[in-house]
């Protein structure tokens, strides 16, 4: 078979246009990036898709901390687009959302973002238009630190994960709008019921069947769409981006999850993935054998191939439909056995906690929100959360009986939130000062997400008064995983590690799950807080978070 | 006299050049089209050629939506013809209350009826809708549709179909008695080569009842069909 593939990323992927580190010395830099148009081909054909200066994935944006950046943005579409840096903390003018941070840029023109990089680790940026970031606006971003690591590598690779589909993410979104489970064919069929038939019997198969049917939903629904060619770094499994290691060197993986609408279960079969960052921020090492990462998450680990032979690198979708493949390797050319996909994961009752009975709130408009920004008050009526799972059983992150709970391939150790322990303690830790309960929610008949019931569109903004510590209370009361960014500030995961409690930009809260993270308010501004989820942002779980000045919050 | 079909066409094409949809917001604007049952019939070596589809322009809450069903004899003549016109509104997960205008160009008489309705998903996955019509002449009637797809595997469904027609009161010129009217159960296998194209076999059956059977039976029409039915099923 041979690819096709011009906007070309390969190992070096470092080449990208420097416009000259600025005079200024070591701590300035310019940088230009241009969004244009390409081709991809992952074995269909050649299909149009979008690049950044050429490239699908973006070159990667190698900063420094400290370092004072201007990053020049040219737009060559012919529609707006914008470049949100995914995980930095930057003013919320530099942020990149249109609409929020500033009006976005109109095909033909140049916008230039300036910025201090105050942190250091792996991230990403991408597009935060429309639906370019399924089409090919996404790219790394490795932030060098001022001081030395605080662990030893011999070698750093990005390994960008992404999902790629053939169709227009329009025609996507407008399929699962007019059917929603367009993309599900691994639904239940009369195969299905004679083998649950035979296996478990007559009674408790028609009990199943009843008990999804009053809900009317699939248990066989993981993700919203497939069809997707998993990529690494822009290559197709096939295509098997590789990298090089000598035996017995100490390498660095960063594990970037760029996708629109897919979780990935990574592992490297014969080998112990080291975890020493999340989210750009370092943590306690821990040593596991697989890991989730959710849609816009980061993992850095360190593996260590001891012997002179080749190693894969497998990213199974969570539902099992496909997987992105790549390969370390002594040297070029090398591959190793490529496992089978695992079953396809079902979900059980346990995944609908909060989805029983509750769901019409997403019609119903008007009631139910007016108050829900400041649902510490007492009052509050809770009585519909009764039969969600108590939050955090700390050594799971999905409801207990969980159908989407993985296990690592080899029995080994998988990854929890709850292992994730910041390196330094936040100085800053003590009791939240009020606590924001967020349902998640949703129609999945229809296609539309929201939280608390409400669309964006239909939504007020979530007001933060600076300097104040806010809890955010993630009850999930749908059937999906949805994972929650917030721009502009840290979310401190709370999995039970209190003042170790490690720093994200990204929280996956489980289906019939509640998750509770803390925002220390500390930049003034409107941000954008929404599901990564693609189709799920664009349908409404989105809100607008405004974190106002103290003395402009008393009215 | 106007062509049953040319009014379906004419209201399917309104929705396909309805302003296009802004992608970027979470309230846009989509337009759909539905040709559930486009199909000939035949019974008793008799052809007829039926159809029934439907189609909305809308945002998540609020549609309009169109619908058309007819059944044409293979020499032209018009059996049935009716459209309506409905605003839809979705009041809960998985349900929209419409309300609108129903026209019928056949049979003669025409009638033009208030529309009020729901339509959406029942638990356990029926496809239902049930209308109720009160004409321009104050007759009142209702209609009850039920619909269920079951997958034999995931590309090839057998749906079985139920509708059954009630009237208030009897409108003898148009052959309608007081009481049930009829039933008309459908058994159809598609195969969806695309979701949104699905070629069919099946059957449909249908029976009038009570004094709306008297009425055809005096007309000397047959009360009781047993069709053989070859269609297509396809959205956009």
């Amino acid at each position: 078979m041979t690819y096709a593939y011009r906007a070309g990323f390969g190992l070096a992927a470092v080449a990208f246009a420097l416009a000259g580190a600025a005079a200024g010395g070591a701590h300035a830099g310019t940088y230009d990036l241009a969004i244009g148009k390409t081709t991809i081909d992952v074995g269909s054909g050649p299909r149009p898709a979008l690049s950044i200066s050429g490239q699908l994935p973006g070159p990667v944006l190698r900063l420094k901390e400290g370092e004072d950046v201007t990053i020049n943005v040219a737009n060559r579409l012919d529609v707006d687009t914008s470049i949100h840096w995914h995980g930095l903390i930057v003013p919320y003018t530099q942020d990149g959302v249109p609409g929020i941070s500033f009006p976005g840029i109109k095909p033909g023109e140049t916008f230039t973002y300036r910025f201090t990089v105050k942190q250091s680790g792996t991230y990403w940026y991408h597009s935060h238009s429309g639906p370019q970031e399924q089409e090919g606006v996404y790219g790394p971003i490795v932030v060098e630190p001022k001081g030395r690591e605080p662990f030893k590598f011999d070698r750093d690779y990005v390994v960008m994960l992404s999902d790629w589909t053939d169709e227009k993410p329009e025609t996507v979104l407008s399929n699962l709008k007019k059917q929603s489970d367009y993309y599900n064919y691994s639904r239940r069929t009369l195969g299905t019921f004679l083998d649950d038939v035979s296996r478990k019997g007559l009674g408790a198969t028609v009990r199943d069947r009843m008990d999804w049917g009053e809900m009317r939903m699939a248990p066989t629904d993981i993700a919203d769409v497939t069809g997707y060619t998993f990529l690494v770094n822009g290559r197709s499994p096939a295509q098997n981006w590789t990298a090089l290691f000598k035996p017995g060197e100490r390498v660095r993986l960063r594990f970037i999850n760029g996708s629109a609408m897919t979780y990935f279960d990574l592992r490297i079969p014969g080998l112990k993935m080291l975890v020493v960052q999340a989210d750009g921020n370092n943590v306690q090492p821990v040593p596991v054998d697989e890991l989730r990462i959710a849609v816009a998450e980061t993992y850095d680990v360190i593996v260590r191939p001891g012997d002179d032979r080749a190693y894969s690198i497998i990213a199974e979708s969570m539902d099992r439909t496909g997987m992105a493949r790549a390969t370390l390797a002594p040297r070029p050319g090398m591959a190793a056995d490529v496992p089978a996909l695992r079953p396809r994961p079902q979900l059980t009752m346990a995944d609908m906690g909060g989805a029983h009975g509750g769901m019409d709130h997403g019609a119903m408009g008007s009631q139910g929100m007016a108050g829900m920004d400041h649902s510490s008050m007492p009052g509050m009526d809770h009585s519909r959360m009764t039969g969600m799972p108590a939050a955090a059983t700390a050594r799971s992150d999905y409801a207990p009986g969980s159908g989407l709970e993985p296990k690592a391939a080899n029995g080994g150790k998988f990854l929890v939130y709850a292992d994730l322990k910041a390196m330094k303690p936040w100085r800053d830790y003590r009791a939240p000062d009020r606590e924001i309960e967020l349902r998640l929610t949703g129609n999945m008949e229809r296609y539309f997400w929201s939280i608390n019931g409400r669309k964006y569109s239909e939504a007020e903004p979530i007001r933060l008064r600076y300097g104040e510590r806010v809890r955010l209370k993630f009850v999930n009361e749908t059937m999906m995983a949805h994972p929650m960014h917030l721009h502009g500030m840290w979310m401190q995961l709370d999995a039970g590690n209190g003042r170790f409690s490690p720093l994200k930009h990204v929280v996956s809260v489980a289906p019939g799950k509640t998750l509770t993270v803390d925002v220390p308010a500390d930049a003034i501004g409107e941000w954008a807080f929404h599901c990564h989820l693609m189709y799920h942002m664009a349908t409404g779980m989105f809100r607008k978070v405004i974190v106002e000045p103290r003395s402009a919050a008393v009215n | 006299m106007i062509s049953a079909r040319t009014i379906a066409i004419v209201a399917l094409g309104a929705l396909l050049f309805a302003p296009a949809a802004a992608a970027e917001t979470d309230a846009m604007i989509l337009t759909f089209v539905e040709v559930e049952r486009l199909e000939a019939r035949v019974k008793d070596g008799k052809e007829t050629l039926n159809w029934e589809a439907q189609g909305w322009i809308g945002e998540d809450y609020n549609k309009l939506w169109i619908k058309t069903e007819g059944e044409q004899q293979a020499g032209g003549k018009l059996e049935k013809a009716e459209v309506q016109v409905l605003y839809s509104r979705l009041v809960s997960d998985f349900f929209d209350v419409q309300a609108g205008v129903r026209h019928d160009f056949d049979p003669h008489p025409s009638r033009t009826f208030g529309v009020i309705g729901v339509q959406g998903l029942a638990p356990h996955f029926f496809e239902a809708n049930a209308a109720a019509f009160v004409s321009d002449h104050g007759e009142v009637s209702a209609r009850f549709e039920a619909e269920y797809d079951l997958l034999l595997t995931q590309r090839l469904v057998l749906q079985p179909s139920a509708e059954i027609n009630v009237a208030a009161q009897s409108v003898r010129e148009r052959g309608v008695g007081a009481g049930v009217n009829d039933v008309e159960l459908g058994l159809r296998l598609r195969y969806e080569i695309r979701r949104e194209f699905a070629p069919y076999v099946g059957l449909s059956w249908e029976r009038k009842l009570g004094r709306t059977d008297d009425l055809a039976r005096d007309a000397g029409e047959d009360v009781e069909t047993l069709s053989f039915v070859v269609g297509l099923r396809m959205w956009f």
